[in-house]
């Protein structure tokens, strides 16, 4: 309560760039999405940090709906993964590299 | 009555027009008698307009018939301006048109391109009309390079003759090179005088500085040596000739070489103000007389004769505007006009009843078969020697008069000009129509001519009257004088006593006597006298050649180096080298789209970074 | 605003945000550094909780709830359904990286997108007073505040991840599901000639 809105925000900002760095260096597709939650969740954790600060509670609002689309986001993202995984049977996004120019 | 000029532009234009869209179902002859009789009224509103003229208290009437271009503050006005000058050139220019288009139905007979002549000698008409009668430069502009493209029409009339239509090409150049010279003049006299007409140059003519008026006076002989033929611009006017002779005595005889000579004239005003601009001109003028003399006494076609004498008569005519005797300048063009419209005409007829020969060493006692030539062919050749008492006596004798008050030297070159005047003619005549008919006999390829035949009277009746005229016209030197004189500027020159008034005079007459007896008897019975026309003449002191070397050859590399190497290798290498480029930069780019990824998030993460760095940098 | 804020901190209040920052962070360096995918998504709940723990601190605590039930419970444990089914918990050499230039790159690029982040916050004084504010948060009752403003301005986005809700659930059975064999999508030729690395252009 008593705790600045900085540092919660730093905390996020860096749960943000660490979940960014997961996404561009790791191959495998599931710890892809994995590093992409966390990154929504660093965007969780600033609006929840700005709703208390504010006094809005739009922000929890917010918070509420980003968690329901997370969610949405992962069942058709990783029904994708299974279906592309059932015809080449490798989980590496490296190997999925046809639509080249 | 003096305001019925324009209707002389109308009379051409309107035979040009009914000509353009009717001609072809008018048909041979009567496309050609539509267009002599436009031509035979627009002479009966010249005289018209010159009696209204004489019974004119004011001399000088400008008749403004709309307004044209507007430019700045300045008017140009399509107007007209009547007075001696150019009542005299509107005279004997519609009436020698009139006899050579009347001239031009029998000799133009049977031609595959009948009407389409009468339709270009029309619209010359017109365009040296408007170029007479225009009131300020930039009209009589107009008119210039309406009879230079004619011109180029009418000379490349056989246009499937290679050499032909070298010819028009030729002459269309030379006197667009010339019109640089009009362009530069009317740009000074613009910026200087804010005005291009005649008057209002005339007026304000003592405002310009002396460096402008001499720049204005060197471009105007310039455009003039391109229109009148002469030194540098005159080699088109002997290639001119591959034209029909019709179109040879018109327009490069009679009217459009004169031109630039009208034009020297109606500038007199600025002339007087610039004693090196004149003394140029006069040099100018005598140099080409003695050149072109020269060369014509070795040519060996009836035609080039002839056409170099013009240039060498024109060159006298352009000595005397330098002299300051510009009234004895157009009395020349007038007489001119006559005689040598005449000896042009008599060697169409001529050709015509030879079936197109024109080499005089296969002429020859042609008297005897065509009597009317002749006898008119006599007067001629007779008045542009300078026999007494014919024209061309009595017009050489006063610009040769001019010359001598101005400068002894280039009267002296006159007067040698002035007998081998006599000297070329004469031998002209000779070969053509005294001795042994050399036509009967078959001669390199052509057969023999049984018949020669003399040439219908519509071919005839103009010979007669213009050989009336070129006898008769040395009578009007007073008075043409007392005429023209308030049109020019005064030069200040001392009048000359009657006693060496009389003595120049009788030079003159014993100057021509001694040419042509001395033709005659180098002539008499000779075709061939290698000696005496020897190549340097015969190829016209080498100066076409002079100026192949020197600007045809030249141009000519660099014309192929601009096709050969400029072109594909630089401009098209340009073009391609622009295609090449993006198609090698879109093959970098490709690279781009490799297929993974994570290279393409990596992108997403680069320009996030870039944005954010320069957010920083805006921030901080 | 002050008001809330003008109370001093207190020790235990610092000690919570340590420990939420330390799992928060710690679980996000295991995540995207275990090798084997079932310790990333360990690590992933343990983020999670922390993310948990932040909102609780923060009066938040209904959306701490949901955060476990839902992430934790039911995201987390998706994973590991496709990750056991599929059979891909083998290690995956992290030491491997085809791309040339991309760990580089791609810490540099983070790197300057986080520092920029952080700087840009400070410079703006970290967060501004809103012009406008939906409606006030109510620390004893945040899951009352909360529903009220769904139901109420957020109306119409509620209704609309309900839809997606439905969208999610349909598209994941089609995907999942298996096609019958006479609907074989690409033939295997074409992926050999593809994968010989011919041009296609």
């Amino acid at each position: 309560m008593t705790i600045p809105a900085a540092w919660y925000l730093i905390v996020s900002a860096l749960l943000f760039g660490i979940g960014a760095t997961g996404v561009l260096v790791r191959r495998n597709a599931l710890v892809m999405f994995m590093c992409i939650e966390l990154m929504l969740n660093a965007a969780n954790l600033a609006l929840v940090t700005f709703a208390r600060v504010l006094h809005d509670v739009g922000g929890q609002a917010t918070v509420f709906f980003v968690l329901v689309v997370a969610a949405a986001e992962v069942t058709v993202g990783l029904g994708i993964v299974v279906a592309i995984f059932r015809k080449r049977h490798s989980a590496i996004v490296d190997d999925l590299h046809e639509l080249q120019g | 009555m003096v305001y019925a000029a324009p209707w002389m532009l109308a009379c051409a234009l309107g035979g040009f027009v009914v000509l353009v869209a009717f001609g072809r179902r008018l048909g041979e002859p009567v496309a050609g008698w539509v267009a002599t009789a436009a031509i035979a009224a627009a002479f009966v509103v010249a005289v018209v307009t010159w009696i209204g003229l004489l019974g004119h208290h004011n001399r000088e009437i400008t008749e403004t018939l709309f307004d044209w271009l507007p430019i700045g503050s300045y008017q140009v006005k399509v107007a007209l301006l009547i007075d001696p000058l150019s009542v005299t050139m509107c005279l004997f220019v519609t009436g020698v048109s009139a006899l050579i288009h009347l001239y031009s139905i029998a000799y133009m007979h049977k031609e595959r391109d009948f009407t389409k002549f009468f339709v270009y000698l029309n619209l010359f008409v017109f365009s040296m009309l408007l170029l007479v009668l225009a009131d300020n430069l930039l009209l009589t502009f107009v008119g210039w390079e309406g009879v230079g493209v004619c011109s180029y029409w009418l000379v490349a009339f056989y246009f499937d003759r290679d050499s032909a239509a070298s010819a028009g090409k030729k002459a269309f150049l030379y006197n667009r090179i010339g019109d640089v010279g009009m362009l530069v003049a009317m740009f000074v006299l613009f910026t200087h005088l804010h005005t291009l007409t005649y008057l209002g140059i005339a007026a304000g003519a003592s405002t310009l500085t002396g460096t402008q008026v001499t720049l204005v006076a060197i471009a105007l002989l310039f455009a003039a040596a391109g229109k009148s033929a002469q030194i540098p611009l005159f080699n088109w006017l002997p290639d001119a000739m591959e034209g029909p002779t019709p179109v040879s005595a018109l327009i490069h005889a009679a009217t459009m070489v004169t031109a630039g000579v009208y034009l020297l004239c109606r500038m007199s005003h600025l002339l007087v103000l610039t004693s090196s601009g004149r003394a140029t001109i006069a040099v100018v003028g005598a140099a080409t007389a003695f050149v072109a003399a020269t060369i014509a006494t070795a040519q060996s076609d009836i035609k080039k004769v002839l056409a170099f004498s013009t240039v060498s008569q024109i060159g006298f005519m352009v000595l005397a505007v330098g002299s300051g005797a510009y009234a004895a300048a157009i009395f020349l063009m007038v007489a001119h006009a006559f005689f040598k419209g005449l000896l042009f005409l008599g060697a169409g007829s001529v050709i015509h009843g030879l079936d197109g020969e024109q080499e005089l060493s296969r002429m020859g006692g042609l008297r005897t078969v065509m009597a009317w030539t002749f006898a008119t062919f006599v007067i001629g050749w007779l008045a542009i020697a300078g026999v007494p008492p014919f024209s061309g006596f009595f017009a050489k004798g006063d610009v040769l008069k001019g010359a001598w008050a101005y400068s002894k030297p280039l009267w002296a070159i006159g007067l040698v000009a002035a007998l081998l005047t006599a000297y070329y003619m004469t031998r002209l005549f000779v070969l053509a129509f005294t001795g042994d008919p050399r036509f009967l006999k078959a001669v390199g390829g052509r057969p023999a001519l049984a018949t020669p035949h003399e040439s219908p009277w519509v071919m005839r009746l103009p010979l007669v009257v213009l050989a009336a005229c070129a006898a008769l016209a040395g009578i009007l030197g007073p008075a043409l004088d007392r005429f023209l004189s308030p049109v020019f500027a005064s030069t200040h020159l001392a009048p000359l006593s009657s006693a060496s008034s009389d003595s120049l005079i009788a030079i003159d007459g014993v100057v021509a006597v001694v040419g042509l007896a001395i033709a005659w008897w180098l002539w008499r019975g000779r075709v061939q006298r290698p000696a005496l026309t020897p190549q340097f003449l015969a190829r016209a002191w080498y100066w076409d050649d002079a100026y192949d070397a020197v600007l045809g050859r030249p141009a000519e590399r660099v014309a192929r180096a601009s096709a050969e190497v400029v072109d594909p290798l630089v401009i098209d290498g340009a073009v391609l080298g622009v295609a090449t480029l993006a198609r090698r930069a879109a093959r970098q780019l490709r690279g781009l789209q490799n297929g993974y990824v994570r290279s393409y998030a990596l992108l997403f993460a680069i320009g996030t970074a870039l944005l954010l760095a320069y957010l920083l940098a805006r921030t901080f | 605003m002050t008001g809330v804020l003008a109370t001093a901190r207190t020790v235990p209040d610092v000690l919570v945000f340590i420990a939420s920052a330390a799992i928060i962070l710690g679980g996000a360096v295991g995540v995207v550094a275990s090798k084997n995918p079932v310790h990333s998504a360990l690590n992933l709940i343990a983020t999670l909780i922390g993310i948990a723990l932040a909102f609780v601190e923060q009066q938040a605590n209904f959306l701490a709830a949901v955060q476990i039930i839902v992430y934790a419970g039911a995201i987390v444990i998706l994973f590991l359904f496709v990750i056991m089914f599929l059979g891909v918990d083998r290690n995956e050499s992290i030491r491997l990286e085809p791309l040339s230039g991309q760990r580089p790159l791609a810490v540099g690029a983070v790197a300057v997108v986080t520092g920029g982040l952080i700087a840009l916050m400070a410079a703006g004084g970290w967060y501004s007073g809103a012009t406008s504010v939906i409606a006030p948060t109510d620390p004893s009752n945040d899951v009352g505040a909360l529903g009220k403003v769904i139901f109420t301005s957020y109306l119409f986005a509620f209704e609309a991840t309900a839809l997606l809700l439905i969208i999610a659930v349909v598209g994941a059975v089609l995907l999942a599901r298996r096609p019958p064999a006479s609907l074989d999508a690409v033939p295997r030729a074409d992926e050999h000639a593809v994968a010989a690395g011919e041009e296609l252009t």
